[in-house]
């Protein structure tokens, strides 16, 4: 039995560098020490990193204001309406089913996605033979950077076709439970959008839940390599504690994307506004869809109602993510403190 | 022990693990599926999904039983656990494989000269012809103002939180950083919309480029960051000692040390709102014809083009076929940058002091 | 319990580096046997053949046999898994398993080879405990992390773990040489106690050491950084220490040497 724990080194960061010759500059820029030019350098810098927090804040702030304008003008409940007629007069708009769609298909995605995710970050750093490891993270890597409207495009045209198999199987066996009912329209449903979204959030939490595999310190695997663990045990013992964590928050970080995902649920949803119990039947829809298609008949009212759900998508993604990076702090202070 | 108890009437020794020979995996597998072929032309099942559903169910249970039997329940768990990482590796190639596959099948039905250099013109999307000459300009110009804009400040930003960013302010900047990493790009695109309903602007590329530039500034600033941590501080004290100004010391001595590493991230992130579409469809619109001025009228882009081949055509194969070629276009361009940002990364990698 | 280690013409490679070369000798059960030399000469790696954990680091490959009380452990249909758990470890650095208590530290060894009843569990815990001399010490606090132990502690923790599953021989890789002189002289005194029950083998640097704790002592040495290390020879501790019978050994004992 061959056990593998070293890490094969991938990364392309290399190591801290010598000194450059500088000499000769230094020399010329020790003449030309100039106070001035600290403080405009700093000032720069600075500027621009507040730059950035004024960004933030203005993406709020104008968000919040033509949501308002939308909504202070909405005759039905913005959260619980199942319904967007923003030409109507008064007009009635909700995002229920926008809501509703959006973590629907995002949970899909994160069934799917987590587990196979993990198991590949498992099989890049602990199973893979070594010569494999490296072409695997790059295979991963180029799934990452196949741009979103490639993944909708292959999603409307290759994988919708592909599907009647597996929903005619579910609709045989688990028909009964409603939720994978099925009345063979054509599958642009929430749980073919949930399997394409598994495919593009897959290399976002393998190549953070690798990172964290790979740095689970040697001599943990050791101690449990040492006391007679099976490659399995070893994982189980050591790795996957050290890193649990860290794939949390990988997978929320692979979830901020699904939320937000736009141009593949656009291409492979057949949308409407309701919801409905079954995966399979086409319908429904999510926030980032429901914008990207009605943008375009949209009268400027209309796209402040497209904004107002947008905020609400700012917002979710907002604490998906925040909840993410909080659990990487707290963990990278952990590690820390035991390295 | 029930492992050292079924060994040990085979010999006294506790160490000797009996196990399957290497071919093992492989016989299961071919068994399993010979076994899910039989039950599934027995039983009448015609579905695909059946067949490896069971074949699947079959190898684990194989796998399993044999391993249990011969080298005990833990050697057992392992084996299980090693079959189940490699379908799942398995697993992520396969759309993979058919998505460059198609793509590049399909892709390839169109692309010529004549579809690169050539705009959409009066072409009616039901008609094949055309080219995407106007959405490659457009993309150019849209991505090549948003690094402009983006790349700098981004630079800026990362060197401010590594050289300069102590307490409460690079503090928060750090942060919203990491947020603004996870802003969907829609929501980037939809700001920029809010600006210009205030402003009764109508779409133009720049917009484009505007929205882009947020979502490339978080990018730029997280990989300088990681680079300028690279440079070691002897580096930077070495400088200073010699009376050298801390922001010549920066630009001089930190920043080219890791300028490989920078430009690295800078291609990246540039590869990452190449493919960007949601944005560019709200603000810059779309335009079958040649518009090369990027800040007045409505513009194409590469993405957008495709989404709209797609879902304006109306299944029409001509359009579809633009849509693959297109796609492929992009996908050469996206890992192109990649491929040599990597190589520089390699290439301009700071030299080891030996 | 105690078992006897017979290596005859051990080679170990990393990749096609050669670290040591045909190294041949016996360990005695029931006995310490220290293993010192200089940096890179090999006695760690060499230490990490006799539970086949060489194996474990990328390019890591061994020729040669050897035997515990008669069985290679280098042979077809030998399970490496197995090795290990009847030749336990201690590392260098002091490694329980952060996410633990130290009461399932202790028992990580044992739960992986099968259901164990809570107290019968109780019970080993408490032994193994009481066998590394911890036991007064932690017996109030077993559901702590066991990373909340001074290091002297925790590498007591980790010789616990490892006398837990009963291993007939204990191999010991520079097991003090990240802690303090009072953790130090525990753990030296431990050690002394657990020879009674196991064979017990320790890299160290501290030549003090070797010859306060050891029974036995093995030179290794290397012709030239690059060159695979060899044993230049073992004797008795007092031997060594006294009356070596190769120049090198007394050049390195008495400082003579690099």
């Amino acid at each position: 039995m061959d056990i593998s724990t070293q890490n094969t080194d991938t990364d392309d960061t290399p190591p801290p560098a010598a000194p450059p010759a500088v000499t000769a500059e230094q020399k010329r820029a020790a003449r030309g020490a100039t106070r001035p030019g600290d403080r405009i350098f700093l000032a720069l810098s600075r500027g621009s990193g507040i730059f950035l927090l004024v960004i933030m804040a203005a993406i709020a702030v104008f968000l919040t204001y033509r949501a308002y304008l939308a909504i202070s003008k909405d005759d039905a409940n913005f959260l619980t309406t199942f319904e967007w007629n923003t030409s109507l007069l008064p007009p009635k708009f909700g995002i229920a089913v926008l809501a509703f769609g959006t973590v629907v298909s995002s949970i899909i995605a994160m069934v799917i996605a987590v587990p196979i995710a993990v198991a590949i970050a498992l099989f890049i750093t602990h199973y893979a033979p070594r010569r494999m490891s490296g072409p695997v993270a790059y295979v991963i890597d180029l799934l990452a950077a196949v741009p979103s409207i490639v993944y909708g495009l292959w999603g409307a045209l290759v994988l919708v076709p592909h599907m009647d198999g597996l929903f005619g199987w579910l609709n045989d066996y688990l028909g009964w439970t409603g939720v994978f009912s099925w009345d063979d329209g054509a599958p642009r449903s929430m749980l073919t959008v949930g399997i394409l979204l598994a495919v593009m959030i897959l290399p976002v939490i393998t190549n953070v839940s690798r990172e964290v595999f790979r740095q689970v310190p040697q001599m943990h695997e050791e101690a449990a390599l040492a006391l007679g663990a099976t490659r399995w045990e070893v994982i189980r013992m050591s790795v996957i504690p050290f890193g649990r964590s860290g794939v949390i928050s990988a997978s929320m970080l692979g979830l901020g994307r699904a939320l937000g995902e736009t141009m593949a649920v656009a291409t492979v949803l057949s949308p409407d506004f309701d919801i409905h119990a079954s995966l399979l039947n086409p319908g429904g829809g999510t926030f980032a869809q429901n914008i990207a298609s009605k943008f375009n008949e949209a009268t400027e009212f209309g796209r402040d109602a497209l904004i107002a759900s947008g905020l609400v998508l700012f917002v979710i993604t907002l604490l998906v993510n925040g909840a993410a990076r909080m659990i990487i702090a707290r963990r990278s202070e952990y590690s820390g403190a035991n390295a | 022990m029930s492992h050292a108890a079924a060994v040990a009437d085979k010999s006294p020794s506790t160490l000797q693990g009996a196990s399957l020979p290497r071919w093992s995996p492989w016989a299961i597998a071919a068994g399993s599926l010979a076994l899910a072929l039989v039950i599934g032309l027995a039983g009448g099942l015609d579905s695909k999904v059946q067949w490896g559903l069971i074949a699947g169910i079959l190898f684990i249970l194989g796998t399993f039983g044999i391993a249990a039997k011969v080298e005990g329940r833990r050697q057992a768990k392992d084996r299980v656990a090693t079959s189940l990482v490699w379908v799942a590796f398995l697993l992520a190639v396969v759309p993979l494989v058919s998505l460059l596959w198609t793509t590049i099948q399909r892709g390839v039905k169109v692309l010529d000269v004549y579809f690169l250099t050539h705009s959409m013109g009066v072409v009616a999307d039901s008609e094949a012809g055309g080219g995407i000459y106007h959405a490659i300009l457009g993309s150019l110009e849209q991505v090549g103002l948003a690094t402009a804009i983006g790349a700098p400040i981004g630079i800026l930003t990362a060197i401010y939180l590594v050289e300069y960013g102590r307490g409460g302010l690079a503090k928060s900047v750090t942060f919203f950083v990491d947020v603004m990493t996870g802003i969907p790009s829609i929501v980037a695109g939809l700001f920029i919309l809010s600006l210009m309903l205030m402003l009764d602007m109508q779409p133009f590329g720049f917009a484009g480029s505007l929205a882009l530039a947020i979502l490339m500034m978080p990018v730029v600033v997280r990989s300088t960051e990681e680079m300028l941590k690279l440079v070691p501080n002897e580096l930077r004290e070495a400088s200073l000692a010699l009376g050298v100004p801390k922001w010549r010391t920066i630009l001089k001595v930190v920043v080219p040390t890791s300028i490989g590493g920078i430009i690295t991230g800078v291609m990246l992130a540039i590869a990452r709102i190449a493919g960007e579409t949601a944005p560019v469809l709200l603000l810059v619109f779309g335009n079958p014809f040649i518009n090369a001025n990027p800040f007045e009228g409505a513009q194409a882009s590469l993405p957008l083009y495709i989404y709209q081949q797609y879902s304006q055509s109306a299944g029409s194969t001509a359009a579809y076929d633009r849509a693959w070629a297109a796609s492929l276009t992009l996908i050469a361009f996206v890992m192109i940058l990649n491929m040599v940002a990597r190589g520089i990364a390699r290439w301009k990698a700071p030299k080891t002091g030996r | 319990m105690a078992k006897r280690i017979d290596v005859s013409g051990l080679t170990a490679y990393y990749g096609s580096h050669k670290a040591i070369e045909d190294i041949s000798m016996t360990v005695e059960p029931r006995s310490v046997t220290a293993f010192i030399g200089p940096s890179g000469c090999g006695k760690s790696t060499f230490l990490r053949t006799l539970n086949r954990m060489h194996e474990v680091t990328s390019g890591g490959r061994v020729e040669g046999k050897v035997l515990l009380d008669d069985e290679d452990l280098y042979a077809a249909g030998i399970d490496p898994v197995s090795v290990r758990r009847e030749v336990g470890m201690v590392f260098q650095r002091p490694n329980p398993f952060p996410t633990m208590s130290i009461f399932d530290n202790v028992a990580a060894g044992l739960r992986l080879n099968g259901s164990y009843k809570k107290s019968e569990l109780a019970d080993v815990v408490e032994k193994s405990l009481k066998g590394a001399n911890l036991w007064n010490e932690v017996k109030d606090r077993l559901n702590k992390p066991g990373s909340g132990l001074s290091g002297g502690q925790q590498q007591r923790l980790c010789i616990a773990r490892a006398i837990a599953v009963e291993p007939k021989v204990l191999l010991m890789d520079e097991p003090c040489s990240a802690l303090d002189p009072i953790s130090t002289l525990a753990i030296e005194d431990l050690i002394g106690e657990l020879k009674e029950r196991f064979t017990i083998v320790i890299v160290t640097h501290n030549m003090q050491q070797a010859a306060r704790v050891s029974d036995r002592t093995a030179f290794f040495n290397l012709s030239a950084v690059g060159q695979p290390g060899k044993l230049i020879e073992i004797d008795d501790t007092e031997r060594i220490f006294s009356n070596p019978s190769v120049q090198a050994t007394e050049d390195y004992i008495s400082g003579r040497f690099g």
